[in-house]
């Protein structure tokens, strides 16, 4: 028997693992999609207001982007976090009309509990329960509506309802970041931390990559659903607050389509649908990448109706592009193991 | 019956018993594990040894009985629990996961920690290092598991129950898939296991491979424990007498010395490479012949490629003399051929559709009227079958997954019997059903052979094939290894067709 041949750590074969990351290709992406715009309207990435646009508008769906990667990865999906956001993001205001003394900070935690509250919800009903998650989640995602519904009736929140304090944070920028961006930025790197290097998160892709055997390892699958929910949740609902302090216009319908938005989103940023792979990295990236196409392709001329058609290709082509490689992936593995061996003699 | 050797035990068992409804699955499993040694669990098809396999590893919980580790009472109810305890089965094939690589599969749940509750890969990756080199074996530790050949995934298991420090490790028929030098390290590794004072319980069907490898062997036959004798004391012959040695008391409804019609079904030179070889029989009208062997003797693939489900790469299947077309399973049927499968729930009923659906599903065509199927129609001839073979069930309209298994069985084989073949393959007639409704389907088997229908019977239950079969075949690894006519077949002779691999006796 051979002695275990230590893995290649060189620098050349971490540079090709870097490029074959489907982080880096949506990057190159995005840089391609704004060098393309800026081309032909400088003002899409240069300018005061170009450059703050540029990171503060992909700033919200990077959240729920993240927040779909972290119950995506479990094998599940939350179809009501759009639903959880618009509901927070009235709470809010809310909160600012009825007791008007009530600290800022006092009223973002609330209202990040609130969403939580509802992720709880969710991952009660999902893993108690035992039904799909898409399932549920479509249900909440109405029921959440519908309550938002019944609560805000045709009323809505103005900018003068909140503080200007408050208003300012939306729009305002330290060191030439907005705000809201570096939110969302430490969202991105303490969810890549958590599923990265802590147990509770290789333990949700392991529950996404084979449940039997997640039970097999005595891993608690149930608890994790559960809690992956809660933070599903409670970043919709953090999304919610920005939402809130970015527009201050908040009525009943605010957020909707966001759910798909955030799937789509996770997909392109190369988080499997089928769970057990992907990082909240790639889904960050991938939600930036479709808030800078929609804005960049009016600019650049295309036809509204054309626009919607054009994110979609992306996505399918980004879901094609998984399987193919996947499946070149496998069969490479296949062939490193047995060179010479036909497929069928490696099936006996 | 022989009372386990006393002596000093890292596993015990002792006369424990589990069963599933009205099935008993063991009825008094015991074995008696010793530190430091490779021990062979025998036995045929459904002698219970998976069952004692898993009431060990925690899968299923023990009605009755003891079971004891390192002299303590245990009682696991979950395996993860086993685990924990020390206990480790490798499974045929194992499960794990596929995205993640090969150093958290070996971790998953218990990775060490470093600050801020922090993974400590660089540990993680040493450390899985260092128990595959300790295996002499070679596998990249971080790459992911999808696409490692079935022996790697067990080394996988293997170095995960022993990072675990497990004591005692479980291989559940582990060489059954593996190829020939895959089974030479697995055996390296077991002996390099016993070496360090672990113990290694080995299930295999394999004999040559048991006088090869362990130390001690225990017998079971039909739920029971039958004997635990050093391997040395043992000759092949023996155990298999072990396995088999029980009185046939049971009565089958078998009518002798009916005189056979022409050929219906002839089957010549059947291959599929890696799955059977050469496959050739006849079964003639009126005759039931058993295809007898173990699970995974490529009997079931053998009937599949027959009714056209599987594709075969060479030989011909004729029916009543007329060749038949492979991969075809409707040229089968309208041949006149019908197939009961051995798992009916999958393969065999629709389990959301009613009895009556069920039982004209496959006469949809017989039955339709300018493409429309009246339920009337469809209503009659459900009837009729359901009738003739005592379905025992309120109505037509009952769904077919609510019935018992008997029940389930037997509209199966109204279904096809309202087909009206003239050859019948039925997979395992009998498996998971109660004694009654067992001599209900062989008095029909019986009638419908006296109707001159031909027969091929795959049973893995040696007093069936020996009271219901007129002639026996068996296979092995692919291979039919003899052809016993009823009158010199016993159940030594078929299981050492069955089970003998290189090995003289």
């Amino acid at each position: 028997m051979s002695a275990v041949t230590a893995p290649e750590r060189t620098f050349r074969r971490r540079v090709a693992d870097l490029i074959k990351r489907r982080e880096t290709s949506v990057v190159v992406a995005i840089v391609l999609v704004v060098a393309l715009a800026t081309s032909v309207n400088s003002s899409f990435a240069f300018g005061r207001d170009g450059w703050r646009n540029l990171l503060l508008t992909p700033s919200l769906l990077v959240v729920l982007a993240v927040a779909q990667a972290v119950v995506i990865i479990s094998k599940n999906i939350d179809l009501s976090v759009s639903a959880v956001l618009g509901l927070t993001a009235y709470a809010t205001g809310e909160m600012f009309t009825a007791w008007p003394s009530l600290p800022i900070p006092v009223v973002v935690v609330v209202a990040i509990a609130f969403g939580s509250g509802l992720g709880a919800v969710n991952g009660l009903l999902v893993s108690r329960a035992r039904v799909p998650s898409l399932v549920i989640t479509l249900g909440t995602l109405y029921i959440f509506r519908g309550l938002g519904i019944a609560w805000v009736g045709s009323a809505h929140i103005k900018p003068s309802d909140v503080p200007d304090s408050f208003e300012r944070i939306g729009i305002a920028s330290v060191l030439g970041v907005p705000v809201l961006t570096m939110v969302a930025i430490v969202v991105v790197i303490v969810a890549a931390f958590v599923l990265g290097s802590t147990r509770p998160g290789r333990e949700l892709y392991a529950i996404g990559s084979n449940e039997e055997a997640a039970d097999l390892y005595g891993l608690r699958v149930q608890r994790r659903v559960f809690f992956s929910f809660v933070a599903s949740g409670t970043l919709a609902g953090l999304a919610g607050v920005m939402y809130a302090a970015r527009y201050v216009m908040v009525d009943s319908q605010a957020g909707s389509g966001l759910e798909l938005q955030s799937v789509a989103g996770a997909v392109v940023g190369g988080v499997a649908i089928t769970g057990g792979s992907g990082t909240v990295i790639g889904a960050a990236l991938g939600a930036v990448l479709l808030t800078t196409i929609s804005r960049a392709l009016p600019i650049v001329g295309v036809p509204d109706f054309w626009q919607q058609a054009l994110v979609g290709a992306l996505i399918i082509a980004a879901i094609v592009l998984d399987r193919v490689l996947a499946n070149r992936h496998a069969r490479r593995l296949v062939q490193e193991r047995e060179p010479n061996v036909e497929p069928a003699e490696v099936a006996r | 019956m022989e009372e386990p050797i006393a002596r000093d035990a890292v596993l015990e068992l002792r006369s424990v018993r589990k069963t599933f409804g009205p099935v008993v699955a063991l009825s008094s499993g015991s074995i008696h594990l010793e530190r430091g040694s490779i021990h062979a669990l025998l036995g045929e098809n459904g002698a219970g040894k998976s069952t004692l396999v898993k009431i060990a590893a925690g899968v299923y919980r023990r009605d009755s009985g003891e079971m004891r580790l390192r002299g303590e009472v245990v009682d696991f109810r979950s395996p993860a629990e086993a685990k924990r305890a020390g206990i480790a089965v490798i499974y045929q094939e194992p499960t794990l996961f596929p995205d993640l690589s090969v150093t958290e599969n070996v971790f998953m749940g218990r990775q060490p920690l470093r600050s801020l509750r922090r993974i400590d890969r660089a540990r993680m990756t040493a450390e899985t290092i260092s128990v595959l080199s300790g295996l002499g074996v070679s596998i990249d530790p971080d790459r992911p598991a999808m696409g490692l050949s079935i022996a790697d995934q067990q080394v996988v298991e293997i170095a995960k129950a022993i990072s675990l420090d497990a004591q005692v490790l479980i291989m559940d028929e582990p060489t059954a898939a593996l190829s020939g030098h895959e089974v030479e390290r697995l055996f390296a590794i077991a002996r390099s296991l016993r070496d360090q004072g672990r113990s290694v319980v080995f299930v295999s069907h394999r004999l040559n491979e048991v006088f090869e490898l362990c130390d001690m062997a225990t017998v079971m036959r039909d739920g029971e424990f039958v004997a635990s004798r050093r391997v040395d004391e043992l000759t092949p012959s023996e155990i298999i007498r072990l396995m088999v040695g029980r009185e046939i008391t049971q009565m089958f409804p078998k009518t002798e010395g009916r005189e056979p019609g022409r050929v219906m079904l002839s089957v010549d030179g059947l291959t599929r490479a890696g799955v059977f070889r050469d496959v050739s029989f006849d079964v003639r009208a009126g005759e039931i012949v058993a295809l007898a062997g173990l699970v995974g003797a490529g009997r079931s693939e053998v009937a599949r490629a027959v009714f056209g489900v599987d594709v075969y790469d060479a030989g011909e299947v004729r029916v009543d003399g007329a060749e038949l077309a492979p991969t075809d399973p409707r040229a089968a049927i309208s041949a006149g051929i019908a197939m009961i499968p051995e798992d009916r729930r999958k393969q065999g009923l629709f389990v959301d559709m009613s009895l009556g659906r069920n039982t004209t599903l496959i006469l949809r065509r017989a039955l339709a009227r300018m493409g429309l199927i009246t339920s009337s129609a469809e209503y009659r001839s459900a009837t009729e079958w359901t009738r003739r073979l005592q379905v025992r069930s309120h109505d037509l309209d009952s769904k077919a997954g609510t019935m018992s298994g008997g029940n389930q069985q037997k509209s199966v084989i109204a279904k096809w019997l309202a087909t009206e073949p003239s050859v019948l393959i039925v997979d395992e007639p009998t498996r998971g059903i109660d004694v009654g409704t067992k001599a209900e389907v062989h008095r029909l088997l019986d009638e419908l052979a006296g109707d001159g229908m031909a027969i091929l019977m795959i049973s893995s239950e040696l007093p069936e094939v020996l009271g219901m079969s007129d002639r026996i075949l068996v296979m092995r690894e692919g291979e039919i290894t003899a052809t016993l006519t009823r009158a010199e077949a016993t159940q030594e002779l078929i299981m050492t067709a069955a089970t003998r691999h290189e090995v003289n006796a």
